[in-house]
């Protein structure tokens, strides 16, 4: 029986709000608190949540917790664990939600461990079923779907973004509980330096963008002439990338090529990688080009919701079943001809 | 560092990505169909994580590196066939259950104890590396809680680049949203390191690196403790493999200006 929930968040990299991931935690948090009559608590880490505390003043939670001040403004596993840990024991949950971000799925698994509970991570959906919280995740990389419950409490359950609506109501005046953490001189070992952007001529990655757009190592490959064009593929692709806004992944077998000393696309980083090996990211729409859409990149497009793809190759593995329609072309010339209709003022 | 480092790996074996998965009910839980039958390779991030210790070895004289391994041994030694002849390490197996449904905190639990029993394992030197999530469980996990029972509170998640800094620390790159890094600086071990991709190719096979590496293997697989992970509260409903099966509309007869279009059409509409 859950009778306490602690949603669990942490300030954005402004230091002033709250990221779009914890926003749907929350959502997700409000409803489960409801289905099953449970107190709801938030619990906030950062330099000064005051602003942040103040947009879900609204929500519906009994008490307002935070652990603040410069030792815990930035993402350090030591620190963030210490923080979450007097959050979690003031609030006395049974059950914690969390935002799935970097800095959590750093620090709450050891969280767990000191609380003598449990963690499950990447979780989709959490349901009511007769009484009992269950989750939904995926198991081999997107290839299984699972859905479990745990006696173990506390149970700590990260969310991954864009899974449920966030949280929205109108701000109010928060009344902050604030919990005094003292950070001892073995948890400041680690300091953060800064954020560092991949070696690229622009940010090709944008988890916000509407459409994923993937290249494949077919734009490093012979073309008809007998001779590999990278600089025009860099071309098209970059000139894509502008002109629709989309974000940018590779192929396993294309961002596997810088380190073989093959031509390559200087702006493709295994960052850029989807699939198996990479990422799973979330677009309402994805566009692949000169891919085969073998199994192993094709898992990484378990969220791309509308899939189109363009391959020479008729029988690839779009064909099957994995996107909604494949054009049987030569993504160079179709590319070109996409470029210049991005680029003309419509009528 | 005059003294090298202890380099822990932990890594367990998957099915090769290529093969097929279909989930079956079992007495204990959910299991893979043919699981045993189906080809294996060592977790793709935790072999980045064997690569990036060996190189890291390489350049710090007195380092040693271990492979902590979990699985059914025939697995184990099919995958090391392979992977012995990349990198020199010291095989430390756990004869047990790999699949991506046991539950992260028993397999964390073995995997600590079979770090502690390691025979002259310094701790103020250990640097524990591991994939940052696995191609089974893909949970992410099973590394800071093995750190935690360690008492290791340096932790590194989705790790790109390790350098060690001349006075000893580490400058650490790990992935965070948007295609970015988060550069921290570190005093030095012990820490964990979840790794990512890093920067190295795959070594290439070297039978000299597999048969000096095999000579210990074979004789630790068949000495390898079979261990049973403590049963968890953790219980299944269901498991199942997604069912949407896409109509693909497949268009061979258009020209590349009426493809364009149809594509700035779509990408365009809300």
């Amino acid at each position: 029986m859950t009778k306490n929930i602690l949603l669990l968040a942490h300030l954005d990299e402004s230091g002033n709000g709250l990221p779009k991931a914890a926003g749907e935690a929350l959502g997700a948090a409000v409803e489960l608190a409801k289905q099953l009559n449970a107190s709801l608590s938030i619990g906030l880490i950062g330099g000064d949540v005051q602003a942040a505390a103040d947009s879900v003043a609204n929500s519906g939670a009994q008490r307002l917790l935070a652990v603040m001040g410069s030792d815990f403004a930035q993402p350090r596993f030591a620190s963030d664990l210490l923080a979450a840990e007097a959050l979690c024991r003031t609030a006395s949950a049974d059950l914690i939600l969390a935002p799935a971000t970097s800095r959590f799925l750093r620090a709450l698994p050891g969280l767990a461990h000191r609380l003598n509970g449990r963690v499950d991570t990447h979780i989709t959906s959490i349901q009511v079923v007769d009484g009992a919280v269950c989750a939904t995740r995926w198991f081999y990389r997107q290839r299984i779907e699972g859905v479990f419950q745990r006696d173990a409490r506390p149970w700590i359950l990260l969310l991954d973004s864009g899974c449920h609506e966030a949280y929205c109501g109108p701000s109010g005046k928060a009344a902050i509980e604030e919990i005094a953490v003292a950070l001892p001189s073995e948890a400041r070992r680690t300091t953060i330096a800064g954020i560092r952007a991949p070696k690229s001529d622009s940010q090709t990655i944008r988890p916000d963008a509407a459409l994923l757009f993937v290249a494949g190592a077919g734009w490093t490959k012979k073309q008809p002439d007998g001779k590999s064009h990278p600089e025009q593929a860099e071309s098209l692709i970059l000139g894509f990338l502008r002109a629709s806004g989309a974000s940018l992944g590779g192929s396993k077998s294309l961002v596997d090529q810088s380190g073989e000393n093959q031509a390559v696309l200087g702006f493709m980083t295994h960052l850029n990688q989807v699939g198996q090996t990479g990422a799973t990211p979330r677009h309402p729409k994805g566009l692949s080009t000169c891919c085969h859409g073998e199994e192993p990149h094709v898992v990484g497009w378990r969220f791309i919701n509308e899939r189109r793809a363009i391959n020479l190759d008729p029988n690839c593995g779009w064909a099957r079943g994995k996107a909604d329609v494949l054009y049987v072309a030569d993504a160079f010339e179709v590319m070109a001809k996409v470029n210049d209709l991005l680029k003309k003022p419509q009528s | 560092m005059s003294n090298g480092y202890h380099i822990v790996v932990c890594g367990s074996v998957v099915p090769d990505p290529l093969q097929t998965l279909e989930p079956i009910e079992t007495p204990a839980g959910p299991a893979l169909k043919n699981e045993m039958l189906l080809p294996a390779v060592l977790d793709p991030w935790a072999a980045h994580a064997l690569y990036e210790a060996a190189n890291l070895a390489a350049h710090a004289a007195g380092s040693k590196v271990w492979l902590v391994s979990l699985g059914a041994k025939a697995k184990l030694r099919q995958v090391m066939m392979t992977i012995a002849q990349k990198v020199s390490f010291e095989l430390v197996p756990i004869d047990g259950p790999a699949s991506g449904f046991a539950d992260a905190h028993a397999t964390a639990a073995l995997l600590a104890e079979a770090i502690q029993s390691i025979t002259g394992l310094d701790r103020s030197r250990l640097l524990l590396f591991g994939g940052w999530e696995s191609a089974s469980r893909g949970a992410g996990v099973t590394m800071q809680l093995i750190g935690e029972r360690l008492g290791i509170l340096d932790q590194f998640q989705g790790v790109d680049q390790l350098r060690v800094q001349p006075d000893g620390a580490f400058e650490i790159l790990e992935r965070i949203e948007g295609g970015r890094h988060q550069v921290s600086l570190c005093q030095g071990p012990p820490a964990l390191f979840g790794w990512a991709t890093g920067n190295l190719p795959e070594p290439r096979n070297n039978p000299q690196i597999g048969m000096a590496n095999m000579r210990a293997i074979m004789p630790a697989l068949q000495r390898a403790k079979t261990a049973a992970p403590a049963p968890d509260a953790i219980r299944y409903r269901s498991a199942s493999p997604p069912k949407q099966q896409r109509q693909t509309r497949i268009v061979k007869n258009l020209s590349a200006e009426e493809i364009a279009r149809e594509i700035v059409a779509w990408i365009e509409k809300a």
